[in-house]
Order: structure tokens, then C-alpha cells, then sequence
């Protein structure tokens, strides 16, 4: 019975499920909405049949994998067929771009992309191009981080584009982009607009300015392993990939990720005006604070036009591992775009195309589950932490 | 003056850089020899921050050359 303890009950008083910490890096991997846990394990026990099979099992599975995509659909203003299921965000990107350049190859190889859209649409772009001889023609971002309308313009009216991608908004820095503009440049060029929604959908309006729209249910409160991809019918596409039952991402979806996914955007859009209008605000205290009581800050990001719940910036002179790590020791979980916090030998692409400081990168990401509290101990524990790092490698006057 | 930060990570090139900035008057010219592809990035960022001007930035082998000139409040 003491295991039956009701979700929240258990955690009052704290701020979510990890007790003391406060997650702060919510972008494409928030924490699970509790409603997307019940609807998940429920699909584990209702959906786990497979849904191409015919018997009752099987088809039980079929409804509720239906009624995920028809839910999806009811939200961004598709048809239902126009929804489907990727294994993964970064999969749903890589099939949009591969699907529309092998569909549309007699137009020719060249992909249009901002500088600063997610590697995977930057990769398949290249990926498309090097193979069907065609260019990526990369269009450039102001310091903001927002596309240059003019180039887009122009690079999308030369002949031989077969896709243009402009993302809802970055979710590395917040800026949101000018897809309405973008979608009336590549419709009257004749060019398909691929849009990722990745860190808008269910936080923000989307709108309807695409013909393909990329969406990451990790992002909004869903479990992880799922990414969506809605494509108008109109959009010419071919698979790139062997014949399969499930055409455009072979092997189908599983049922209880995209059940959840459904349930929790749901969710997250019936709330997302009251999730603005109680993160917009922290943000905005994170944008002011941060350079008032830490020096040599670069806020980064457009401060008016942008995500409600993301907020980066760049400290001079400091490492952005050490800085995550420190943060992490004080029960603050935060990301960064500093390259020595990833793998990657190279810093985030799209600090790089604005000009901004790629080093001493914080990322945050809000969420729902955390409180103006929460932010005003991060707040208060950052400058500490900054001038501690900075004390070691001895930059004090510089 | 030329400033040899090569082989080390960021920040350690930007940190180099305004070691030897703030030593030096202002309307110099500091070069920085980098090998962190971030140096390319983060030194323009540092010039703009602090008030100097990027002169040019040319890459040789791997080795990114960053030249600046100082502006006036320098060692500040």
C-alpha cells in the first residue's frame, strides 16, 4: 500500500522528483508530465500488441497509436495521414530532408538552411547535397541569432533547391525565426519549407507557416525515443530507404511512446499560455540578473522575440565544463553549448554564427516544475560560482 | 607581439590574449596562434567585449592566426 503514495504527495514542498535539485535543462529532455508517465505505462498495458497485427491484440494497439496521431494532428492543424512517428527527433529530421531531395531530385541537390538550425538538419543537408552534386547554401543569422530574411529570400529563388528549412525558433538561445516570411518566400519559389518545431511545439504557437513540420515529444513532458513529423500531402517525397509497411519511418512506431507523446502535448498546449506567462517573467529576471552581479556576460538571444522558457549566456574566461560541473555540485542541473562540455571538438555552431562567446556557455531551460524560488537560489549561487572558476585560472583583472 | 597558445583548450587562448593585452598600450597589435577551433569564435566575441578591433584571422595548418588592436581602455 505505502508504494501506492499518489504522484505529488510524496514531494511536497520540493520542487520535483529529485528532491533538493533543480533541473535547469529542460530543452529536448524535460521531465516526464505525469500525465504522459500514466498514459505511457497504461499503453504499456493496453497498446503493447503489435499494431499491424489483425487480431484483437493488434488492433487494440492500432487505436491507440490512431488516436495518437489524430490528437497530434488536431493540434498543429493537420490530417491525420500527414503525422508520423520517427524513432527519434534527429530521425524525423534526417527522413524529412531525405525523403523531399529524393522526391523532388530532378529539381535538383541544393538544401537552404540558416546557420544556426540543429546539426541534423545542417548534416542531412549536406548529406543531400554531396551526394545529388548540389550545394548546402547556408543562410546567416544576425547576433540575435535570427535568419537573414534578404538571403533567405534569395538563396531559396535560385533554381535547383529541393528543400528550405527554417526552424520555429532556436533552442539553444530562444530566438524565434521569421517562418511566416520564410514559408511566403519558398511557396512563391516553388520549395517545400521544412520547419523544426523541436524546441517551440508546446511551449509556444507554432502556426501553420510549413509543409513539413518537425516536433520533439522529449521536448514538451513526453518520454524520450519518439520524434514526429508532419507532412502535408502536397509535399513530393520518396522514400530513401527500403520498402516498408510503415513508408516513411520503416518499423513503425511503439505505441506507448507515441500515446504519451499525444496525451502530453495535449497537456502542454492547454497550458502553455499559463507555463509562458509564469516562465517568461524568470527569464526576463535571469536576462537582467545575470549581468548585473556577474561580470563579463554576454546575454545572448533576441530579448523580446523569442522561446518563453530558454535563457544562455557566455561568461569571459571561464571553462563551460567547469562551470556545469560546479553548478551540478550545488544541485543545479544546467546545459551549455561550450565545446569542452561535449564530445564534440567543436563549439556549439550556433554561438559560432552569431558571434557570440562559444566558451563559459549556461543553457537554461525552464520548465513548469520550476519556481521563481528555484531561480532566485540559482541566482543567488552563480556569481560564487563564476568568480570561484575564474579564481583558479587566475583571470581576476583581465 | 605575438601570443603562442597553441595545443591549449578554450578559454586558455582568449586568457592568454588578455594576459598580454593588459600589459601592453593601446592601438597594439596582438596576434594569437590558436589550434582550439573555438579561438575563432571566442577571440572576435572577447575583441568586441572589450572594446578592441579584430585586424584579421588566417588559418595555416590547423593553426588559426588572430590579430587584434587593442582599443583604448585595454588593460581595463
Amino acid at each position: 500500500m505505502q508504494s501506492n503514495e499518489p504522484d505529488g504527495t510524496a514531494a511536497a514542498g520540493v520542487s520535483h522528483a529529485t528532491g533538493e535539485r533543480v533541473f535547469l535543462d529542460a530543452g529536448g529532455r524535460a521531465p516526464v508530465l505525469p500525465q504522459a508517465r500514466a498514459a505511457f505505462l497504461e499503453a504499456l498495458d493496453q497498446g503493447w500488441g503489435d499494431p499491424r497485427r489483425l487480431h484483437a491484440e493488434g488492433r487494440r494497439a492500432r487505436a491507440l497509436l490512431d488516436g495518437a496521431r489524430e490528437a497530434i494532428a488536431a493540434v498543429v492543424g493537420a490530417r491525420t495521414d500527414e503525422v508520423g512517428f520517427a524513432g527519434s527527433h534527429v530521425a524525423a529530421l534526417h527522413g524529412a530532408v531525405l525523403s523531399v531531395a529524393r522526391g523532388r531530385r530532378r529539381v535538383g541537390a541544393d538544401v537552404v538552411v540558416p546557420a544556426v538550425e540543429r546539426a541534423a538538419v545542417l548534416a542531412a543537408a549536406d548529406f543531400v547535397a554531396a551526394r545529388g552534386d548540389g550545394t548546402r547554401r547556408t543562410v546567416p543569422v544576425d547576433a540575435t541569432g535570427r535568419a537573414d530574411l534578404d538571403a533567405f529570400r534569395d538563396a531559396v529563388a535560385r533554381p535547383g533547391v529541393v528543400l528550405a528549412a527554417m526552424q520555429h525558433a532556436n533552442g539553444e538561445v530562444g530566438t524565434l525565426q521569421p517562418v511566416g516570411d520564410a514559408h511566403d518566400a519558398a511557396r512563391a519559389a516553388g520549395v517545400p519549407l521544412l520547419v523544426d518545431a523541436g524546441a517551440s511545439l508546446g511551449h509556444t504557437e507554432v502556426g501553420t507557416d510549413w509543409d513539413l513540420l518537425a516536433a520533439d515529444p522529449g521536448d514538451w513532458g513526453a518520454p524520450g525515443g519518439l520524434g514526429v513529423l508532419v507532412a502535408r500531402t502536397a509535399v513530393r517525397r520518396t522514400p530513401d530507404w527500403p520498402e516498408d509497411d510503415d513508408r516513411w519511418f520503416p518499423g513503425g512506431a511503439w505505441v506507448p511512446a507515441a500515446l504519451a507523446a499525444a496525451v502530453a502535448l495535449q497537456l502542454a498546449v492547454a497550458t502553455s499560455r499559463a507555463d509562458d506567462a509564469a516562465l517568461r517573467p524568470l527569464v526576463e529576471r535571469v536576462r537582467a540578473a545575470v549581468p548585473a552581479s556577474v561580470p563579463d556576460v554576454d546575454v545572448v538571444g533576441d530579448p523580446e522575440r523569442r522561446l518563453p522558457h530558454v535563457v544562455t549566456f557566455s561568461c569571459l574566461y571561464v571553462d563551460g565544463e567547469a562551470l556545469v560541473t560546479a553548478l551540478d555540485r550545488h544541485g543545479f542541473a544546467v546545459g551549455s553549448g561550450s565545446a569542452c562540455t561535449s564530445s564534440a571538438l567543436e563549439p556549439s555552431h550556433v554561438l559560432a554564427a552569431m558571434g557570440a562567446l562559444t566558451h563559459g556557455n549556461i543553457r537554461i531551460g525552464l520548465h513548469r516544475g520550476v519556481s521563481a524560488a528555484d531561480v532566485e537560489r540559482f541566482l543567488a549561487v552563480l556569481p560564487g560560482v563564476v568568480a570561484d572558476v575564474r579564481g583558479t585560472a587566475g583571470v581576476h583583472g583581465l | 607581439m605575438v601570443v603562442d597558445a597553441r595545443g591549449l583548450r578554450c578559454p586558455a587562448p582568449v586568457i592568454r590574449l588578455a594576459r598580454a593585452a593588459a600589459d601592453a598600450p593601446a592601438g597594439a597589435e596582438l596576434t594569437v596562434l590558436a589550434t582550439d577551433p573555438a579561438a575563432v569564435h571566442d577571440v572576435p566575441a572577447w575583441a568586441r567585449m572589450r572594446g578592441h578591433q579584430m585586424v584579421s584571422a588566417t588559418e595555416d595548418g590547423g593553426v588559426h592566426a588572430l590579430t587584434v588592436r587593442l582599443g583604448g581602455g585595454s588593460a581595463s
